[in-house]
């Protein structure tokens, strides 16, 4: 690791110029061998008004500095959002979970192995120096929402669920406003800038994650594809919750994990569900929209039939028609 | 830089470089050594122990940043002499072969079972809001704990074994 200075923040002002560290899991992780090398550390762990959740109306204001465990467990949590509950536990182990934060989460480093590796050539870590990644083996690169500069994926398994659930990210700005950025806005593309990830600037500093009011009766799963069991970043996850009138869907959220640069949504696969019968056929139709475009890299190609998979066995999960195992409904308190 | 920790109950204050992780301070600084270095990235669990309670690799932490905070090892929770129920039922069991990994799935462990007592819900719990201490439901909530030598199904033995002891 490259020597540091290491500070405390005592208030949001202090982290202008230096590299926030809150649990450590990624960014340790990263400067252990030396793909990140800040030379100040400011450290947020103290910053008493980043932690707890609480209730906005029907709305939830977490803290950017509760950590994933005590996430997944809220009462509020499993009860309203019990997606996001269950996304946060398909992620990492206990141990990480207690010390990763929801900030930290949602700024999490790709897991291209190229990114890792220092000896190989990389736009995220040095733009304009070249992508490695084209050329060699890639089966955890991104399918949508590529670039020429950067194929990578974002693993969250977390801003998945919350991409689904429509959250918005709570950001202090250097000059002390506060202001509220729709997840689907916080992220960006890779262009020609891969290692830009989201429109933060410089001394900004994420201080919440709302979520809108609980869908009462909504069906919600995480469904996840890994190598192993458990402790695994996905190869595809879908964050799914479904509302539906009988036999009709009335409302279907969805959100698709490590097969874009950050989590990807698409709105013509959600219309397309919206007012139908759920079955089988609807399923496949939606599977093959979601998947219409080839992939950037063919070691991904897998992920297309992978996806599809995956998207059918969520909505047959959410909607009854299979096993509903790990299914969840949103209760609202009484 | 200066950091006071309390290990096992006992307060120390350390002198290190920014750099140092809790596990190096552990080993290299405080001679407790029964925390094991595996993979020094998150990645194995073989470093595990309890800050403030709650179980993380230590590998992860800067020492730096934990001024103040508790920290309990292996060596903490019980000795040769008087075991925890989980130190005994690793041994009963042979929840073990080389023993790399053995005192960080006890740490794990230990905390595991208090987690589970409180309710919390696991990514294969059937329902997020009662929790069971199933086998799959061991599996899933010891993954942060590798074992080189495989010895998985004498180690989830050894822990259901523990916590009846504990009912
Ligand atoms: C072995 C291993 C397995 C894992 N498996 C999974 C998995 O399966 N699924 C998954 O989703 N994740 C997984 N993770 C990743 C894990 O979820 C992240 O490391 C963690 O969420 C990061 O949170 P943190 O608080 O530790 O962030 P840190 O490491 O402290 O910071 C990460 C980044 O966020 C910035 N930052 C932190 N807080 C703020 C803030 N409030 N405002 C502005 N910037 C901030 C930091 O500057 C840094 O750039 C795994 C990690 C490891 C090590
Ligand atoms: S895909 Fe992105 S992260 Fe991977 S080597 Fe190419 S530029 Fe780097
Ligand atoms: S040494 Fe810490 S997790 Fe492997
Ligand atoms: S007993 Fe050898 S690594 Fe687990």
């Amino acid at each position: 690791m490259r020597p540091f200075d290491y500070s405390r923040a005592d208030s949001a002002k202090d982290v202008a110029g230096a590299q926030i560290i809150a649990g450590g899991t990624n960014l340790l992780d990263l400067m252990k061998i030396q793909v990140m090398t800040p030379e100040k550390l400011v450290d947020i762990t103290r910053l008493s008004e980043l932690t707890g959740i609480s209730a906005e109306g029907d709305r939830l204001r977490i803290g950017a500095l509760v950590t994933n465990s005590a996430l997944a467990a809220d009462a509020r949590v499993r009860a309203g959002w019990p997606l996001l509950s269950r996304a946060i536990l398909a992620g990492a182990s206990v141990q990480i979970r207690n010390k990763a934060t929801t900030g930290g989460n949602l700024l999490q480093r790709t897991r291209c192995p190229y990114f890792y590796d220092t000896s190989q050539v990389c736009n995220k870590r040095n733009p304009g120096e070249g992508c490695a990644a084209q050329g060699g083996t890639g089966r955890m690169l991104a399918l949508y929402g590529t670039s020429e500069h950067c194929l990578a994926a974002h693993p969250s398994d977390m801003a998945t669920a919350m991409a689904a659930l429509q959250a918005e990210v709570e950001v202090m700005r250097a000059s002390g406003d506060t202001v509220r950025i729709p997840l689907r806005d916080f992220y960006r593309g890779p262009g020609d800038r891969p290692d830009i990830e989201t429109v933060l600037e410089d001394g900004d500093l994420i201080t919440a994650v709302i979520l809108p009011a609980p869908r009462a009766g909504a069906r919600q799963v995480y469904r996840k594809v890994r190598d192993r069991a458990s402790y695994a970043f996905a190869l595809v996850s879908v964050a799914a919750s479904v509302e539906m009138e009988g036999d009709t869907i009335t409302r279907a959220q969805l959100a698709y994990g490590s097969i874009a640069p950050h989590p990807w949504k698409n709105h013509e696969v959600a219309e397309m569900l919206q007012g139908q019968t759920a079955s089988d056929a609807l399923f496949h139709r939606a599977a093959e929209a979601l998947t219409r475009e080839e992939a950037p890299h063919p070691d991904t190609e897998y992920k297309r039939p992978l996806l599809r998979r995956t998207l059918i066995a969520a909505l047959r999960q959410a909607t009854g028609l299979g096993d509903t195992a790990g299914t969840d409904t949103v209760r609202t308190p009484a | 830089m200066k950091t006071t920790l309390t290990v096992n109950g006992e307060a120390h204050e350390v002198t290190h470089d920014p750099r140092r992780s809790l596990l190096d301070t552990l080993r290299d600084d405080l001679r407790l050594t029964g925390t094991k270095k595996g993979c020094d990235h998150g990645q194995c669990g073989a470093c595990t122990v309890l800050l403030n309670g709650e179980r993380v690799n230590s590998c992860l932490c800067l020492t730096a940043m934990h001024d103040g905070d508790e920290v309990t090892t292996i060596e903490g929770i019980g000795s040769p002499e008087r075991l925890s129920a989980l130190q005994k039922a690793f041994v009963e069991k042979d929840g073990y072969q080389c023993g790399f990994c053995t005192p960080g799935q006890i740490m794990s462990a230990t905390a595991m079972l208090r987690e589970i007592s409180e309710g919390a819900p696991s990514y294969v719990s059937d329902d997020l809001e009662v929790p069971k201490l199933t086998d799959t439901e061991m599996a899933e909530r010891m993954s942060g704990n590798l074992c080189r030598c495989s010895a998985y199904p004498l180690i989830r033995e050894a822990i259901a074994m523990a916590s009846e002891v504990s009912q």
